[in-house]
């Protein structure tokens, strides 16, 4: 019954989806447990860590909620959370199309689509001879398990070592630089990538650090529907050249 | 305080999950997804990985002590090593090693 239902998990299906995650589960664990440090720090120890990777499970929101947990108001806390996380928004209308047919399964697909891995499942890489929906599925489940594994460990950690992570944050910019470059070498029409930068950069200057994601958000969609055909028949040519 | 805590880290939660669900109800009925849409799906997520990255550096001020040197470097040692090696986790862990090391030590 329960073998059915996952629909016959094979060894290849789940080594497959082991070696696509396992760049983005050192990442995870690294940055989970500075995660999990700074949670410690804070006064909420690694049973804490572990119930936000589930509740939350967005390293950027989750970064934030530490200084908000301990004293934010829940409105404010609610409204920069949706603000931060507003992107999945567009990562999860773009698995539409891909996770049409992955029945009840979808619903954990979206709760815990987050950045790297919809980076990978996006990309539509998917390896020969593997079962998609089983392959989509522990992708996902490793990339998450990996990032509450290294928030409890960092957790533990910080109870017992006393070592200054400053800095460790940079591995998240470092993950996304890699990926924009990736995508940048795979495209011949750079508008959206130019424009993704330019317009946050504009909007940071303008609004401010607190109030700038939404506002870049509309221009990006702005630009990305008047630009339209011009973007669309570059991208026609990458298709079929 | 405990009780706060848990209320402040649910309603975060649902903000985020929010994100992730609201579309797929709104567009996934069975529905055909509106090819203004699937546009969207297609392009934004070249976009997004420049507003992340922006993201990443929004606290960062350039006209006070260190200029955005340490990032300056860092983001040099990602994109040269990347584009040298094509290695997602050798660019990130020297790429953060190398800032951890400046923002610590030499800074």
């Amino acid at each position: 019954m329960k073998i059915q239902r996952l629909k016959s998990i094979t060894k290849k299906d789940i080594t497959s989806a082991f070696k696509t995650s396992a760049p983005i589960m050192v990442t995870f664990i690294i940055l989970g447990a500075g995660f999990g440090i700074m949670m410690q720090q804070h006064g909420y120890g690694p049973l804490w860590s572990f119930l936000s990777g589930i509740i939350i499970f967005s390293g950027t929101v989750q970064f934030l909620s530490v200084s908000m947990v301990a004293s934010g108001s829940i409105i404010m806390a609610t409204l920069t959370a949706f603000m931060v996380a507003a992107r999945h928004i567009f990562f999860s209308i773009s698995m539409i199309g891909r996770y049409k047919k992955e029945g009840k399964r979808k619903w954990y697909l979206y709760y815990a689509l987050c950045d790297e891995t919809y980076a990978m499942l996006s990309r539509d890489e998917i390896p020969f001879e593997v079962n998609i929906s089983n392959y989509r599925l522990f992708v996902t489940l490793f990339d998450q398990a990996s990032w509450i594994l290294g928030s409890v460990l960092g957790g533990c950690l910080g109870k017992l070592l006393n070592f200054d992570s400053t800095g460790i944050d940079f591995s998240m910019t470092a993950l996304f630089t890699t990926v924009y470059i990736e995508q940048w070498l795979n495209s011949k029409c750079h508008i959206p990538a130019i424009l993704g930068v330019m317009a946050t950069l504009l909007c940071r200057l303008i609004f401010g650090r607190d109030l700038f994601l939404i506002p870049a958000m509309i221009i990006i969609i702005a630009v990305l529907t008047i630009m339209r055909d011009k973007i669309e028949r570059k991208w026609g040519d990458e298709d079929n050249g | 305080m405990d009780r706060h805590a848990i209320i402040v880290m649910l309603a975060m939660g649902i903000a985020t999950l929010a994100t992730r669900i609201l579309p797929v109800l709104i567009f996934g009925r069975g529905k055909k997804v509106p090819d203004y849409i699937l546009y969207l799906g297609k392009v934004v997520p070249y976009t997004a990985m420049g507003l992340l990255i922006v993201y990443c550096f929004k606290d960062l001020s350039i006209t006070t002590k260190p200029h955005a040197l340490p990032e300056l470097i860092g983001m040099v040692i990602v994109v040269a090593s990347y584009l040298w090696r094509r290695n997602t986790i050798l660019s990130v862990v020297i790429g953060t090693v190398a800032y951890m090391i400046m923002v610590q030590f030499i800074f």
